[in-house]
């Protein structure tokens, strides 16, 4: 019996491993991601199936274990149904940051619980002390790391954080290096005495996520989220050597493996390179120190919405750029009922995404997709830069960095080298925004100055439905 | 000892196997895949159940572990419908635009 529950066992974890490397690589093209989604999800409630087999086989588990089972599972699995029903699709970023802050914290709570009440087992025998003491250090350290720095970078995508200001100056580097010195020693403690040093490892693991994540700007904090992902597949391989499960190991190394290279795909969209991401700081204090980022802007034209209209009814081809701005205003449907006007009006519209729109790479696409835009007008940068000379009118929707003529021409800007949209090709540019406040990177945008752009101030909601309004007085998809 | 040495390779040729398939990704889906992929992680519930399990009957490490369940499945459960969710999204529209055709 025992032989055979093993074999079963065998074969699901064999099966699950497949699904979940098919799950993905899936995940990396558009047509497959959706049903590569599910092959994880079934892989990861066949691995759970495996682990009750095996258990029920060598009737192991007890009574009060299946209570405490279902308690933590209902809760657990119900938080997670109504946070993933009910989180707005703006919110996505920092919902990815709890959720991956919870499994670091799983991973954390394991490695604990197996070293404050070790476990008097005689089958228990699968590892050596060593090992398993250094597995224990590395899902102690990882999980805390991954929970707290999750934690903080969704509180500060939420704005219930903001970065304080000591966080930017050398001071945080030695406040950081104190605490892994900590963590450092505390870790060859438990190696060498046993888990006396535990609560240390957990203090200083659980603050040093904390100091690394709070100085870094949100422009990059999806960057660190990515991190941090792969993080968590680290945690779970090592909670995998704790218990002994190679399932466990195999699919911590994918996540972790993989979630480094979608970091470095990250940051090669933002023209960011990881050591500068996570040492750097926020761009816009780095840039205070250079002064061709300064300046005030000298030339700067502003219009109401009823000239945009009047301009835009006059326009054949139309380029929107859309920016954090949008998703922060939730304006994305209220755009699609302006572009529908336009499109009936006989404008050809199209959308511009940057790489890193939005609030997350990616992020722009989901948004626009929600709203029912066509997704065959989403185009790539590199795809409409060479659009936007014979463009007429371009509408900047809250982006700021992104379309800054500097990062081609002024070799001395931060954001020199950063792949940016050619706006000011057109021959007019439209800046929706709130206010002349700088965007992530804190740098003065030449774009405003140039004579062919004009600011609608407002939020961008607000803008484009007085926009809807307008057009439509002035006739333009009114037959619609 | 044997468990140790099997555990090793299986960690490197898992970590191969996580660069190698993950290669040109198109910036639409860097959100899904990192939320997905964040589901995936949360497979730390294995940990979890095989901890309440093994706990027999201390109740401390049974509560640990019960905790340390919830918050995997979160990760899992959340992770996974968020993703579909996004993914939803997509797929829709090319399905409306077949049916257009």
């Amino acid at each position: 019996m025992i032989v055979n529950g093993e074999l079963i066992k065998y074969a699901i974890d064999l099966i699950a491993v497949l699904l979940l490397s098919l799950g993905i690589k899936g995940l990396s093209k558009v047509r497959t991601a959706r049903e590569a989604n599910r092959l994880a999800s079934i892989a990861i409630g066949l691995s759970i199936i495996g682990v009750f087999t095996i258990s029920f086989a060598n009737k192991e588990i007890s009574n009060s274990s299946l209570v405490w089972i279902s308690i933590g599972a209902a809760i657990g699995g119900l938080f997670g149904i109504i946070t993933a029903k009910k989180v707005p699709m703006t919110a996505m970023p920092e919902t990815v940051a709890l959720f991956n802050g919870c499994g670091g914290m799983s991973s954390l709570l394991v490695a604990l619980g197996v070293t404050l009440f070790p476990i008097d087992n005689p089958n228990n025998n699968f590892t050596s002390e060593i090992v398993e003491n250094l597995s224990i250090i590395t899902s102690i350290f990882v999980g805390s790391v991954t929970f707290s720095g999750s934690i903080v970078a969704m509180a500060k995508l939420q704005g219930w954080l903001s970065t304080p200001k000591w966080t930017q100056s050398k001071f945080r580097h030695l406040i950081n290096i104190f605490l892994a010195v900590i963590s450092l020693i505390a870790a060859i403690e438990i190696a060498r005495n046993g888990s006396n040093a535990i609560w240390l490892l957990v203090f200083g693991s659980t603050f040093l996520g904390v100091g690394v994540t709070l100085s870094i700007g949100g422009a990059d904090m999806p960057v660190v989220i990515s991190l941090l992902n792969s993080y968590s597949g680290v945690a779970a391989a090592a909670a995998g050597f704790v218990v002994g499960s190679q399932l466990l190991i195999v699919a911590g190394a994918m996540v972790g493996a993989a979630g480094l290279i979608l970091t470095q795909v990250m940051c090669d969209g933002m023209n960011r390179s990881l050591i500068s991401v996570l040492f750097g700081g926020t761009l816009g204090s780095t840039s205070t120190s250079s002064d061709s980022s300064g300046g005030e802007y000298s030339n700067i034209t502003s219009c109401s919405v009823e000239e945009c209209a009047l301009t835009l009814e006059a326009a054949e081809r139309v380029i929107i750029v859309p920016g954090y701005g949008l998703a922060v205003a939730q304006a994305q449907h209220t755009l699609r009922e302006v572009t529908r006007a336009m499109e009936a009006g006989g404008i050809d519209v199209k959308y511009a995404i940057h790489p890193v729109a939005g609030r997350m790479p990616g992020h722009m696409n989901v948004l626009l997709a929600e709203a029912d835009i066509p997704y065959e007008q989403l185009k790539e940068m590199d795809v409409i830069n060479p659009d936007f000379p014979a463009t007429d009118v371009v509408l900047v929707l809250g982006a700021n960095d992104v379309v800054n003529p500097q990062a081609k021409t002024d070799t001395n800007s931060p954001l020199y080298g950063m792949p940016v949209l050619d706006v000011q090709e057109a021959r007019t540019v439209f800046v929706i925004k709130r206010g002349m406040s700088a965007g992530y990177s804190g740098i003065k945008n030449d774009l405003f100055d140039l004579p062919n752009t004009s600011m609608v101030f407002g939020d961008a909601k607000k803008v484009l439905g007085d926009l809807l309004v307008e057009l439509k007085e002035l006739g333009i998809g009114s037959k619609n | 000892m044997s468990f140790l040495s099997e555990a090793l390779w299986v960690l490197l040729l898992g970590s191969l196997l996580g660069l190698e398939l993950i290669g040109k990704v198109p910036p639409t889906l860097h959100t899904p895949l990192m939320s997905g992929a964040n589901a995936i992680s949360g497979i730390t519930i294995i940990a979890a159940l095989t901890l309440v399990i093994k706990a027999g009957n201390q109740m401390p490490l049974q509560i640990i572990g019960s905790v340390a369940l919830g918050f995997a499945l979160f990760n899992v459960i959340g992770g996974f419908l968020v993703t579909d969710r996004m993914l939803a999204m997509f797929s829709r529209k090319s399905n409306r635009r077949g049916s257009k055709k």
